[in-house]
């Protein structure tokens, strides 16, 4: 029991309270958020301090290895850059902001547990930990019903969900007298036959797939997206997006690791409906907000393509997708804060002439959603080459031509936006103020977004170097 | 469960549990509703305690039979008025509901009922609290402190939620 393995997580508790307790008595709500990036800061260089330690402690139940560390950094990173965007988001959000991110804080101490946990219990645990402070998180904008609706919608399916999730690690534990990953994975080989053994693993993929919001489990994603404050809905769609990867990641490589045929060709069958739905229904949107979520339902599908084609080493162009993924979307996100702060709307008619309003916003956005098309040489086009490549790699070739079809699709409702931005004539000329925090996150974003894209060769090295110990 | 009547009683148990569950879910009135979940979690300790799980038998009537349902009997007192037949909302998709219970029931049953569970040799019979209490400090000392963090983020979040502007 090594307690020194667990001071980047203690770290985000205490730095947790410690806003708390600013909040208490410092009426700078702004002030409080640089102090929550300056502290996420230091506990990104306490994880990144971890990297290449690669060990288990606490009985297994802690994992720290490099897959954990590149996870940990991405929410930490994820986080950081949610509280930059929320720093001037709305002028009403800022009565309650101390409260705002320290539960943040909590969801982001759920989501690193997530991908650091050996052990069920554990990861049930960090789960919860992080569904509940997203459902409060979902919930902030008190004065709006559709943020009361969508918390609730959330907290309901998301009850669902890890009742669904818990029934299929009790029987796990069932079959396998252990909820130590590596445990069930070298007893599960004995059960591989039975269907109870089938319907385990059934059971926890449902689960976890609704944390990612992979079809037929996303009926909540469209209306939670819309309806949660919109820094909100940017965690959502990468932090607790990834946290569920990262599980799915884990538990299928070590615990069902002698079932890949079956939980195989479970995402297969995945990849496809979510793809399809996800992008077919993201077409008539015409609220961002709502087709930023049906983008990421499509986007879990192009990751489930990765899952579908996980073999020995498959798993780095997963993690790669992910981090491509988290820097575009986050920017996009910072941008449509940026508009709706400016003009209060989330209609993407209203984004009318951006280009001429506000130039640098429109570039701004434009860079991000060409990334997620998957334009090279933006971040995004690397990710999907790579989740393809393997796909092809493991010859499911069909499935990589569907997924290029989907692709394809997306390309019509992403250049909506960028063709409403850019060509169409603005109805207010006036231009869109953005303020500094937001124009720094999309900066950052934007820049991350070309260099994650040219400099893509360290980063798969890192990932490479992430995914090595899933094997 | 060799024995006969330990099986009666289970099956008895089993019976008013899932009467209760129902009644849960169908019943109009939601303060009758909130009075047959309080039956389903005594039938579930039941369950437990025919299982030799003493001590979660027992937080099972305390926290779920006693203290939940008090807490959920005053919210709804405090909420709403309890006299309204028609207390407990319901929607038009009980007849889906019920097909989908009804496949999954089919599903467990089939997958449950040919499972070959892995056995171990029958230990010496003890205290289940002593057991309990050296796993949650030794092996699961990492997730009991983490729903220790879970229960306070619950906490802040319900009062962020409930507390006035």
């Amino acid at each position: 029991m090594n307690l020194a393995l667990l001071n980047p997580e203690i770290a985000l508790v205490v730095l947790a309270l410690f806003v708390f307790a600013l909040d208490l008595v410092w009426s700078n709500k702004r002030g409080i958020g640089y102090v929550t990036i300056a502290g996420l800061a230091g506990v990104a260089a306490l994880v990144a301090g971890q990297f290449g330690l690669n060990t288990t402690s606490f009985s297994g139940a802690l994992i720290v290895d490099n897959f954990a560390v590149f996870f940990n950094l991405l929410f930490l990173g994820a986080a950081a850059l949610v509280v930059l965007a929320a720093l001037q988001y709305g002028e009403q959000f800022l009565h309650w902001r101390g409260e705002f991110y320290g539960v943040l804080l909590f969801a982001t101490f759920g989501m690193m547990f997530m991908a650091s946990s050996g052990d069920l219990i554990a990861i049930y645990v960090a789960l919860e930990t992080a569904s509940i402070s997203l459902y409060v998180l979902a919930g902030f904008r008190k004065h709006d019903p559709a943020s009361g609706e969508a918390a609730l919608k959330y907290l309901l399916l998301g009850a669902l969900a890890s009742a669904v999730l818990l029934y299929g690690m009790a029987l796990l534990y069932g079959l396998t007298g252990s909820t130590n990953l590596a445990a069930i994975g070298q007893q599960i080989a004995g059960q591989a036959g039975q269907p109870v053994t089938l319907l385990a693993m059934t059971l926890v993929i449902c689960g976890l797939g609704f944390k990612v919001a992979a079809v037929p489990f996303q009926m909540w994603a469209p209306d939670v997206y819309q309806g949660a404050p919109t820094p909100v809905t940017a965690f959502l769609s990468v932090a607790s997006k990834a946290s569920g990867f990262a599980v799915l990641l884990r538990l299928t490589t070590s615990a069902l690791g002698p079932l890949q045929s079956d939980w195989q060709a479970i995402f297969t069958a995945l990849a496809v409906v979510t793809m399809t739905v996800g992008n077919l229904a993201a077409i008539p949107q015409h609220n961002i907000k709502r087709l930023m979520g049906y983008s990421s339902i499509a986007m879990a599908g192009y990751l489930l393509v990765g899952m579908a084609a996980l073999a020995a080493g498959g798993a780095p162009s997963i993690l790669l997708f992910l981090a491509a993924y988290t820097v575009t979307n986050l920017g996009a996100f910072a941008a449509i804060i940026a508009f709706s702060n400016a003009t209060g709307s989330d209609e993407i008619d209203d984004y009318s002439g951006l280009a001429s309003r506000s130039p640098l916003l429109a570039l701004g956005f434009g860079f991000c959603l060409f990334s997620l098309i998957g334009i090279p040489p933006l971040a995004g086009f690397f990710g999907k080459f790579y989740v393809f490549a393997e796909a092809v790699n493991r010859g499911l070739i069909w499935l990589a031509v569907v997924a290029l079809l989907n692709s394809a699709v997306s390309v019509f409702y992403y250049l909506r936006v960028v063709k409403v931005m850019y060509l169409n004539p603005a109805r207010d000329t006036s231009p869109v103020n953005v303020p500094p925090s937001l124009a720094v996150a999309l900066a950052v974003t934007a820049i991350g977004v070309v260099v994650v894209g040219v400099g893509i060769g360290p980063i798969m090295d890192t990932a490479v170097a992430a995914a090595q110990v899933l094997r | 469960m060799s024995d006969p009547l330990v099986t009666l009683v289970f099956y008895g148990i089993a019976a008013v549990t899932i009467v209760a569950a129902i009644g849960v879910v169908s019943l109009r009135n939601i303060y009758r509703a909130a009075l047959c979940l309080v039956l389903t979690f005594l039938g579930v300790a039941g369950v437990y305690i025919l299982l030799n799980a003493d001590f979660v038998a027992v937080m099972q009537v305390l926290i779920y039979a006693g203290a939940v349902t008090t807490m959920l009997l005053f919210a709804i007192m405090l909420t709403r008025s309890p006299g309204s037949p028609r207390s407990n909302a319901a929607n038009r998709q009980s007849g889906l509901a019920l097909f989908a219970v009804l496949v999954l029931v089919v599903l467990l049953v089939l997958a449950l009922g040919t499972a070959v569970w892995p056995q171990t040799a029958p230990v010496a019979a003890q205290s289940s609290v002593d057991v309990l209490a050296k796993q949650l400090f030794t092996t699961y000392a990492l997730p009991f402190e983490i729903a220790s963090v879970l229960l306070l983020a619950a906490m802040v979040g319900a009062i962020i939620l409930a507390r006035e502007d």
